[in-house]
């Protein structure tokens, strides 16, 4: 069997950085700014950087209807920061115009813990990674205030504010686990790519 | 869940070079606007700017109007900061700690150690290790890019000639420091040292390089980028993002213009894209020519 191809949209944002750790694991990876581009893909990692900026170049680059519709079609997908904020139902302080695929059944507030200076690093349980606690970088992070039913939480902070979900085939985190050297959540979408 | 995250706060640590130099990564591959109030603010966030820049005036008009420019008007910085949801910079002076302080006490998202603005201090840059706030500054080459890194800078950017609308020093600043940057991946160990002798740079830094091949932060174009095709070309020479100050909101059409440098920074390879996004945006700022310059910004700094 051919080892899956890893799309990283790459429309803005820390993209490189995720190809890096999905390479590190021995996946292909590719980054993706065009529908051709989407339609070689088997997966696809939705980075962290502006949901804004990214919700007005999908439109621009006339991907948002095929990466919704791949959604759509059970494409798994793993959706960091900007990347959650981009796969979730329902987008709380966002802009107006800006879209959501609404892959995942949350409801997610932008900068939910303030601004740059409040920006931090934890160590966090996470369901399915009992060995350690993961070591999150939270920037301008986002945070789940709402869950619907059949969405899993796999991690919470400050006394239940979910910072990791997953329904069906698709993973959201609101820290960015591309910056750290720690590459289980990577390992987590690809298990569940081979699946 | 473990008890100990569901009782009170999650022990964090905040202000660490992973969460400074991290907020520069989600930068990347966007472009980051000056603007001078709410209105500008809210055109550039509609154009899909990943960050804006608040200052009082652009540095075109900083040019022309000569005398001291100094850090913004908290009120000004305020009022854009409420306008908006994307990440707001503003700029100190070179050696300003107290401007730098004040900034960070208003909770901007970056602060610019610039050269646009006119420095306090003609020796010292200001100790940005002292800050929870990240830092971006400017430099011209190798040397000054990782003396400021060494000061702390989590973001380097070319200084480019700000407020000309002439990309030309621009290039000339990333051609240098990536040119460096290829030349010190070549040296042996033992002409690592003539090297951080010659970039007046700190050793430890330059065996990084000769290691990694790149910077240890971001680097970001700034200085004269005032069309799509100048944000792409600095974009191919190796920029990761791109700041425009002056080319935007001095040009005829700025929502237009900057929509199109944001498409253009995007698909900076895909030239047929760029044909489109380059069409019909009006007269650009006008230019002006280095050679013609009394006061050249990007010589300030140390």
């Amino acid at each position: 069997m051919q080892a899956p191809v890893v799309g990283v949209l790459a429309l803005q944002g820390a993209f490189a950085l995720h190809v890096r750790a999905l390479e590190r694991l021995g996946s292909v990876a590719v980054e993706v700014r065009t529908p051709p581009e989407l339609a070689g893909v088997d997966g696809l990692v939705l980075p962290g950087g502006e949901s804004t900026t990214m919700s007005k170049l999908l439109d621009a680059n006339g991907l948002f209807e095929p990466v919704a519709e791949r959604l759509a079609e059970g494409m798994p997908a793993l959706g960091t920061c900007a990347g959650m904020i981009l796969l979730a139902r329902e987008v709380l302080d966002g802009r107006a115009d800006q879209r959501s695929f609404g892959a995942v059944d949350i409801t997610v507030r932008r900068n939910a813990f303030g601004r740059q200076v409040d920006s931090f690093e934890a160590d966090l349980e996470v369901a399915g990674l009992p060995e350690a606690p993961v070591h999150a970088v939270f920037i301008r992070a986002p945070v789940v205030e709402d869950v619907g039913p059949g969405v899993e939480v796999l991690a919470q902070v400050d006394g239940g504010r979910p910072v990791a979900c997953r329904q069906g085939r698709v993973l959201v985190t609101s820290f960015h686990p591309e910056l750290s050297p720690d590459l289980r959540v990577h390992e987590l979408f690809l298990r569940e790519l081979a699946a | 869940m473990a008890d100990q995250f569901t009782e009170g706060l999650v022990a964090r640590e905040t202000g660490t070079q992973l969460v400074k130099r991290g907020l520069a990564e989600m930068l990347k591959g966007g472009v980051i606007m000056d603007v001078v109030d709410p209105e500008q603010a809210r055109i550039a966030e509609d154009a899909g700017a990943v960050a804006v820049m608040a200052l009082e005036r652009v540095p075109s008009d900083i040019r022309r109007d000569g005398g001291v420019a100094r850090m913004s008007d908290p009120e000004m910085i305020e009022g854009i900061k409420a306008v908006t949801t994307v990440p707001v910079m503003a700029k100190a002076r070179i050696g300003h700690f107290v401007e730098a302080q004040i900034l960070q006490a208003l909770g901007v998202d970056y602060v610019d150690e610039s050269e646009v603005l006119t420095p306090a201090d003609e020796t010292h840059h200001i100790d940005k290790w002292a800050f929870t706030v990240p830092f971006v500054c400017g430099a011209t080459n190798l040397g000054e890019a990782l003396r400021r890194i060494s000061e702390g800078a989590c973001m380097i950017r070319s200084k480019g000639e700000a407020g000309t609308g002439n990309i030309v020093e621009a290039v000339r600043h990333l051609r240098t420091i990536l040119g460096d940057i290829r030349k010190v991946t070549q040296a042996d160990s033992a002409e690592l040292f003539d090297w951080a002798k010659r970039l007046q740079a700190p050793l430890p830094l330059v065996q990084e390089i000769a290691e990694t091949g790149t910077l240890p932060v971001p680097l970001f174009c700034a200085g004269g980028i005032a069309t799509p095709a100048d944000a792409a070309l600095v974009m191919q020479l190796g920029a990761e993002a791109v700041f425009v100050g002056s080319g935007i909101f001095k040009s005829d059409d700025p929502a237009t213009r900057a929509k199109a440098i944001v498409e253009a920074t995007t698909n900076f390879r895909d030239a047929d894209i760029l044909a489109k996004v380059s069409r019909g945006l009006g007269p650009a700022m006008p230019g002006l020519e280095i050679g013609s310059l009394d006061t050249k910004l990007a010589d300030r700094g140390w």
